[in-house]
């Protein structure tokens, strides 16, 4: 589904802020993987996400989507493949504009856009039954600018939107690391109901271990740009934080550095 | 006292004329979060093209109106590649039209700073015959038809796929690619729109005052962003997209009703943008002053 080959990429090259974020990063994702990502601070998870989302160019190496090259196009081209949700709630949506507004603008992913109306009256029953769904009460304030909303409704709606319209591959960078620790596990809960129904092929970096182990049928570690652990299957569920630990030290012999993620264990 | 009248009268109808412009401005300051200063340049190029059209080229002046505002277009295009495709700073990007527009706009009028349009006909001098109206109420009943038309337009547009789009784009841009639009095409087709309004208000202001002149556009920038606070203070609290439009150009009237009286108080002309650039200067001010107002205020030492 998704094939990742050899990609790396490399900021300020040639400057004394020279720093390569990605070294030669190879994965494959099957249809319907559900792929947690776990990595120190600075390892290149938000980068790799970035690169198959198109964000900043690759230096080198191959991205597919479904044997469909996209190494080279633009970000506002692969939109069409793929829904994204970032870290800060204040990204995803466009704040001055109503629920349906955006919910309508998401539900256009990757088509032209041409001079028919932006918001069909059709669908506006569609996109009531969809926040409905969420159990958050935004069906009943669609006409409501999205700016009033609390950073975890934004981001619940922002997982909503990248998915309206079913995406080929789901990317979320740490979606819920700006909540508190009650909207992040109702987002959290969101996210895993969301990709079930759909059978969405996701990737989720996290920062929690538990999360990590619990969630998805696949596991990778990364460091200093690269994928240093790839689990999956029975071997994943089996799995502890310690041993995730022990691996990371294994792998990079180092200590796990990560004030974030040892709080969470 | 009629004095006055006829000259609040006139105020009037030129801040109808002007409104045109300030809704362009609108389109940018407001809804894509751009400062764009090909406007002095676009409004005096649209003065010109129809100055020069009608007078050299005996066209139509319906139809001169049409090149003046094609003619803004362009230039707003000019400015939108800069910015897009070159990635020129907006404001730069701006500048640099507008400084090269004055060249052009001098060449468009064969090297003269100034083309008066003394006994060609008009849109008002042909709407006058037809009608019989006064040269007052004629050229207002005309800004005022255009000026409807033009809200119901980007009222229109702003509600299509594509007008959404470029409403989401000055709010986020990262957001609005993420969903497959190409922010360098919506922000390339804002510009190209609102410099189109502004050169089609300055073919009407050209039309209406008789003449073309090389610095016609000279602080329209600042008149556009005084009109839009000036609206906003008046009409802020209507919410809807429709009177967010309409207020842009009823700013542009008192504008120009306040130019007339200060004037007529016996300010010297010259003075005027001055007062303009003080009015926007505040406007931008009060809420920044305000908000760490509010911070000093709620600091507290030793919390609680
Ligand atoms: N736009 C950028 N410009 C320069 N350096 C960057 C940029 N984005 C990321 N980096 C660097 O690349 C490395 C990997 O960053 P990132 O992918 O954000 O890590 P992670 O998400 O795993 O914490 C870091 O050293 C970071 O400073
Ligand atoms: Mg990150």
């Amino acid at each position: 589904m998704l094939d990742i080959k050899n990609v790396r990429k490399t900021f300020n090259k040639n400057t004394i802020n020279e720093k390569k974020a990605l070294n030669g990063i190879d994965l494959h994702l099957n249809e319907g993987d559900f792929v947690t990502v776990i990595g120190g601070n600075g390892a290149g998870k938000s980068t790799m996400l970035n690169m198959i989302a198109g964000v900043y160019p690759i230096d080198s190496g191959k991205i597919q989507i479904d044997e469909i090259n996209i190494s080279r196009d633009p970000e506002y081209k692969r939109a069409k493949y793929i829904g994204r949700v970032f870290q800060d709630p204040m990204l995803g949506t466009a704040a001055g504009m109503e629920i349906q507004e955006n919910m309508a603008l998401a539900y256009r992913r990757g088509q032209g856009r041409g001079l028919a109306w932006g918001i069909r009256t059709s669908e506006k029953s569609y996109y009531y039954e969809a926040l409905k769904k969420l159990g958050l009460g935004l069906q009943d304030r669609m006409t409501n600018k999205v700016g009033l909303l609390s950073g975890g409704q934004r981001q619940a709606l922002t997982l909503l939107m990248a998915t309206l319209k079913k995406p080929k591959l789901l990317l979320l960078d740490e979606h819920t690391a700006a909540l508190d620790p009650k909207t992040a596990k109702k987002v959290l809960e969101i996210t895993q109901e969301i990709v079930e129904e759909q059978n969405l092929t996701t990737l989720m970096i996290t920062h929690n271990m538990k999360d990590a182990i619990q969630i998805g049928n696949r596991l990778v570690m990364m460091h200093e740009g690269r994928i240093i652990y790839d689990v999956s299957g029975e071997e994943k569920k089996k799995l502890e934080v310690e041993d995730l630990l022990k691996k990371f030290e294994e792998a990079s012999g180092e200590e796990f550095s990560n004030d974030r993620m040892i709080l969470a264990k | 006292m009629s004095g006055l009248l006829v000259s609040l009268q006139d105020a009037v109808v030129q801040g109808v004329l002007w409104g045109i412009m300030v809704l362009g401005v609108y389109i940018t300051y407001k809804l894509l979060d751009i400062a764009d200063l090909t406007v002095d340049g676009s409004f005096a190029m649209g003065g010109c093209v129809c100055a020069v059209m009608i007078l050299n080229f005996h066209v139509d002046p319906w139809v001169s109106l049409g090149v003046a505002a094609a003619a803004g277009m362009a230039a707003g295009a000019v400015t939108g590649l800069l910015h897009t495709i070159f990635e020129i700073p907006a404001i730069l990007a701006g500048i640099l039209t507008q400084i090269g527009l004055w060249s052009i706009n001098l060449r468009i009028m064969g090297g003269k700073s100034n083309v008066p349009l003394l006994k060609t006909d008009t849109i008002m001098s042909k709407f006058i015959a037809a009608t019989g109206l006064s040269k007052q109420a004629a050229a207002m009943i005309i800004g005022i038809g255009i000026a409807i038309v033009m809200i119901s337009f980007l009222y229109w547009f702003f509600g299509t796929e594509i007008g959404s789009a470029m409403r989401a784009t000055g709010n986020n841009q990262a957001m609005i690619r993420a969903q497959g639009v190409n922010t360098n095409w919506t922000k390339l087709l804002a510009l190209t729109i609102s410099n189109g309004l502004v050169g089609l208000s300055g073919g009407l202001v050209c039309q209406s005052q008789k003449y073309a002149d090389i610095g016609m556009g000279t602080g329209a920038i600042v008149i556009g962003l005084a009109a839009i606070v000036i609206g906003d203070v008046l009409m802020g609290k209507l919410r809807s997209f429709a009177s967010k439009l309409i207020s842009a150009v009823v700013g542009s009237v008192i504008y120009f009703v306040i130019r007339a009286m200060v004037l007529r108080m016996g300010m010297d002309a010259n003075d005027m943008k001055l007062l303009s650039a003080a009015i926007v200067a505040v406007a931008l001010c009060v809420p920044v002053m305000m908000n760490k107002w509010r911070i000093k205020k709620s600091y507290t030492e030793g919390g609680e």
